[in-house]
């Protein structure tokens, strides 16, 4: 099934569409009006100063704020052309299909092997054959160039990782699920700069397979491993366009004072 | 006067303040020193008085003569009888309603109500309880006077310490953990069983021992319950009743006439040993449990 539904997937196209997108936790709204699109195979990252909505944006797009009880949500958001917030949709399938990584790295307190299995497991009714378990190891941890790194050590604890390893760990985890979509909320911000280095270079290597959606307070990093941007502040979107064009020509003077540095 | 030579000088004003401070440290030092004496007092008595009276026929064989010479192993059994068929009891109730409460329940009033009925419990007084499983269980249920009737009271009274120890284990797995979990599609009971369980299991093992040294020793709820002075037999089944280490301190220091004075000492200090090597075991495995967690 999965297969196919890839197969049948159209190489272009919008990855994530958003339309009058509202969201109040409780009372307080923390997402006004938010329309966007973003584009399949590339990646977009969501920057503005902390309390903007992006880490909201980012935490509607697989469902995971519903987690938290008191949220509510008007507007739609389609993911690969699916309305996620439709009635017949199970959260639960959003979820798999749509990869998210988060801020520290949270790789589950099993063994490296276990991480990577962890998925499938949880999503099927049959056991998993050895061998086709190695092989989906092997292929996921090479795909983050994890591999030669920690074959050796399959059955160790991946908390024993060290954290570079580990925010990789937790991107090759989602693999074995074939998400089309991977949500990435300020994956680099808890490792040091060599790290960052190779986990944003592990991210631009992903782009085309997959499209990507990050989170970032860092303009730098926005700025060197992005295709597109978005500008959000207070809730709404101020500008989307190419990278390189919002860090050189930006069209809103919002825009322009938080990339200087004027706020934030 | 310069600047210069008294910058870095103590004042008379800090003088005063530091001697203050040592007066202060020292009193509180004796008031915790203090808080060593009723144990060891306890302790060295009891050893003192009852180590005289001890032995491996005091503990296997029954009691003779009216209670005034003999062992004390019918006691000895019916008290693992009764704290195990507790536990059995609580265990699976308390561990279930604390996986609902700190995993499932969201914050409404419901959830407050159970939260303020746990801690209620918890401070009801243990002859309450003992009233309680009397109306409850022996007459209401027609457990009779049982070890199951005994058994179901220390339950319902070790509840809230089971409930509390394994929801503070629950919520000290970190939560990162279950969105982790969330985020890869696990619905709740999957990610339960798969990561919350697995890791709090020596929070929960602790619940367990504090449930069970407090039912070992609990005197007043078995007393009405299931618990006789005399039974000539030790218990074949859960409708029998039988004799338990606490009442039989009771009975042995003041409702039996002509013991000899070291008896009452030998089974306060059984009693003791079985709670002490019951934290002990579980120390242990809890250590072991600990040891292996990392994150």
């Amino acid at each position: 099934m999965d297969s196919a539904a890839s197969a049948a997937r159209p190489a272009t196209g919008l990855a994530i569409e958003a339309r009058g997108l509202n969201l109040w936790y409780g009372k307080f709204q923390a997402l006004r009006d938010v329309n966007l699109q973003i584009r399949r195979g590339i990646v977009t990252a969501l920057i503005g100063p902390s309390g903007c909505g992006k880490s909201t944006f980012l935490r509607s797009c697989n469902r995971i704020n519903e987690r938290l009880g008191y949220v509510s949500t008007t507007g739609t958001i389609q993911v690969l052309g699916h309305d996620i917030y439709g009635p017949d949709v199970s959260p639960i399938q959003v979820r798999r299909q749509i990869g998210m990584v988060f801020q520290r790295p949270n790789p589950l307190p099993l063994s490296i092997r276990d991480n990577i299995l962890f998925g499938m497991r949880i999503h099927r009714e049959e056991a998993l054959h050895r061998a086709e378990a190695d092989a989906i190891v092997e292929k996921s941890l090479r795909e983050v160039l994890l591999w030669d790194r920690v074959k050796d050590r399959l059955s160790k604890k991946a908390t024993t990782l060290s954290l570079e390893e580990q925010q990789k760990l937790c991107i090759a985890r989602l693999l074995p699920l074939r998400p089309e979509v991977l949500l990435m909320d300020e994956p680099c911000s808890a490792l040091d700069p060599e790290a960052t280095r190779a986990v944003e270079d592990l991210i631009w290597d992903l782009r085309g397979n997959y499209s990507i959606l990050i989170v970032t307070h860092n303009m730098a990093q926005a700025r060197r491993a992005s295709d597109e941007c978005v500008f959000m502040l207070l809730g709404r979107v101020i500008e989307h366009s190419r990278t390189e064009d919002m860090f050189v020509t930006p069209q809103k003077t919002e825009t322009a004072d938080y990339i200087e540095g004027r706020f934030g | 006067m310069s600047a210069q030579d008294s910058t870095f000088l103590k004042t008379e004003h800090e003088e005063k303040s530091l001697r203050q401070q040592k007066l202060v440290r020292m009193f509180l030092m004796f008031m915790t020193a203090m808080l060593v004496l009723p144990v060891l007092g306890i302790l060295s008595v009891i050893v003192a008085r009852g180590a005289p009276g001890m032995s491996l026929e005091f503990l296997t064989e029954p009691p003779r003569a009216n209670m005034t010479a003999g062992g004390i192993s019918f006691a000895l059994i019916g008290t693992v009888w009764l704290t195990a068929v507790a536990l059995l009891l609580a265990l699976p109730l308390g561990v279930s309603a604390a996986i609902y409460l700190s995993e499932y329940a969201r914050d409404n009033w419901l959830t407050r109500l159970i939260n303020i009925a746990i801690v209620n419990l918890a401070g009801v007084p243990s002859i309450v309880h003992a009233l309680f499983g009397v109306g409850a269980f022996v007459h209401f249920l027609h457990f009779g006077k049982s070890i199951l009737a005994a058994s179901c009271t220390l339950a319902v009274m070790t509840l809230p310490v089971v409930i509390v120890a394994t929801r503070e284990s629950l919520q000290a797995v970190p939560q990162p953990f279950r969105e982790a979990c969330w985020s890869l599609g696990a619905t709740r009971w999957q990610t339960i069983w798969r990561v919350v369980l697995p890791n709090s299991g020596s929070g929960i093992l602790t619940g367990v021992i504090l449930c069970v040294s407090r039912a070992v020793g609990e005197t007043a709820p078995i007393m009405f319950t299931g618990a006789v002075l005399y039974a000539p037999f030790s218990p074949e089944g859960v409708f029998d009743q039988s004799m338990a280490l606490s009442t039989h301190l009771y009975n042995v220091s003041t409702q039996i006439p002509n013991v000899p004075p070291g008896l009452p000492f030998s089974v306060a200090l059984t009693l003791i040993g079985v709670v002490l090597a019951m934290n002990a075991t579980a120390i242990t495995f809890r250590m072991r449990l600990r040891g292996r967690k990392k994150w």
